[in-house]
């Protein structure tokens, strides 16, 4: 039986991605871009990365789509009982080492890069990153993805400690659209997410809207048809 | 009063795999979050354990900020190169074992030899079911006046020594501590010679960075120091002008 299989089909569905998550006075913001690629082909170009596990817990998702999301379900089902035993809303410590468990206990398996963030009233605004391995650590901020590559030298320079959410958010925007500006698996719109005491905002900062940077040039409706 | 403790022929039950994947579960890994060496010395009064604080994923240096070395009960201190996902499994398995004879409140605990004798009977065991730990780890404490310094690799190699050190370390620190390691250095001289050490791991491990930490171990306790940064020497004629006299840069 003849292979009929074309590459750009049959790859797994990938998030190559840029993801990231920012701790701020008050809360978190979350961030991610919304391409989803199997090979070169855009499968989804608004998916949503940054995914709810509990009402105060998100998680920005890349890597394998089918391994973030399944670890992401099952991190929502032990948090959905937890959370009615506790008789309280989970700390987001407590969901960052269940998605851990899973990542770490099936680590030959899983391929996904994980950061869990939100607000408890424990510890405020937390962001835990989950690397390829099962590794946790806890940071002020975090990125992930493909896209992460060409943020490490502008967030050293760009990142500051004490942020407001109005600060936070700008740099979570104008880092994900960097990276999106050069990495060929991430793009589309920009979604955040922004996590406090009094709950949970949703952004979305379509492509078109984004800035320009170098070499990129805006729409522009042709006023003149062209001339011979 | 036994939890999950680790036992021999563990990894073939592995207990979180939800997998159809049909077969023996295949658990030969590779390493994606990384820790560098880890240094010991034995000195007057105890034991002293330096590492950086890096956590590298590849050649990228991804984390600044990790802690490579942590204690372990009252005595001991683990330093761990190597998968930092698996050094943080072994920090658990190691809680529950301290927890455990905490427990039995009989007032006897565990020594440094004790648990590198935990250490080395699951890294060995582990091994030989094809599912390492991915750590090569530093044991160090003092009990009773015995001061102790020992090593784990991933297939369960294990040793004391009065000075050791894991992954580049070995070839680069090691030869300076058989020249100038003596016994009873003071604490002084032995924080100048894992500096020494360090900064030439600084210079030559591309995985190293200029932020360690330095653990020293002693009859009275245990203290590590927060990450501080070495001093460096890049102020030569030889490095200003490297290729003076030479014909093109090379």
């Amino acid at each position: 039986m003849e292979e009929f299989g074309c590459e750009w089909n049959d790859a797994p569905h990938s998030m190559g991605t840029t993801i990231m998550a920012v701790q701020y006075e008050g809360g978190v913001i979350l961030g991610a871009d919304s391409r989803t690629t199997t090979g070169a082909y855009v499968a989804n170009r608004a998916s949503d990365k940054i995914t709810e596990l509990t009402d105060n817990v998100y998680i920005c998702r890349s890597g394998s789509a089918a391994d973030s999301q399944i670890v992401s379900d099952y991190s929502r089902y032990f948090l959905n009982q937890h959370t009615i035993q506790l008789g309280r809303d989970a700390t987001v410590k407590t969901a960052a080492n269940i998605v851990r468990e899973l990542s770490y206990g099936n680590k030959s398996f899983l391929e996904c890069g994980l950061i869990v963030a939100g607000w408890d009233k424990y510890e405020n605004g937390s962001v835990y990153s989950i690397p390829l391995g099962g590794t946790i650590l806890r940071l002020p901020f975090s990125t992930g993805g493909s896209g992460s590559s060409y943020l490490y030298g502008f967030l050293d320079q760009a990142w500051k400690d004490g942020m407001n959410k109005e600060e936070a958010e700008a740099l979570v925007v104008k880092a994900v659209s960097l990276a999106m500006a050069r990495d060929g698996s991430s793009g589309g719109v920009v979604r955040t997410v922004i996590i406090d005491s009094s709950g949970v905002t949703r952004n979305f900062y379509p492509g078109d809207k984004l800035p320009l940077y170098y070499e990129e040039i805006p729409y522009r409706p042709t006023v003149e048809p062209m001339s011979a | 009063m036994t939890g999950k403790q680790p036992y021999v022929g563990q990894a073939l039950d592995s207990p979180h795999a939800f997998t159809l994947a049909p077969g023996p579960t295949k658990h030969t890994q590779y390493p994606y979050v990384t820790g560098t060496s880890v240094l010991g010395i034995k000195y007057k009064d105890g034991v002293l354990i330096a590492a950086d604080t890096a956590g590298s994923y590849g050649s990228t240096v991804r984390y600044k900020s990790v802690e490579r070395l942590k204690t372990c009960g009252k005595h001991c201190l683990i330093g761990a190169s190597g998968e930092i996902s698996d050094f943080q499994q072994i920090l658990s398995y190691v809680d529950k074992l301290i927890l455990n004879d905490y427990m039995w409140d009989d007032g006897n605990n565990l020594s440094p030899r004790d648990i590198h004798n935990y250490l080395t009977r699951i890294m060995y065991n582990k091994r030989n079911s094809f599912d390492p730990l991915w750590n090569t780890l530093v044991i160090g404490g003092v009990k009773n006046g015995e001061k102790y310094l020992g090593v784990v690799t991933m297939i369960g190699v294990h040793y004391e020594d009065n000075h050791v050190a894991s992954g580049f370390g070995n070839h680069l620190a090691r030869p300076i501590f058989r020249d100038e390691w003596h016994e009873n250095m003071t604490l002084e001289e032995g924080i100048q010679l894992l500096e020494k050490a360090l900064t030439v791991l600084f210079y030559r491990d591309r995985s190293a960075i200029n932020k360690v930490q330095v653990a020293n171990i002693t009859a009275e306790g245990i203290n590590i120091s927060e990450p501080y940064a070495l001093k460096t020497n890049w102020d030569y004629k030889a490095f200003k002008n490297p290729t003076a006299g030479a014909v093109g840069s090379w």
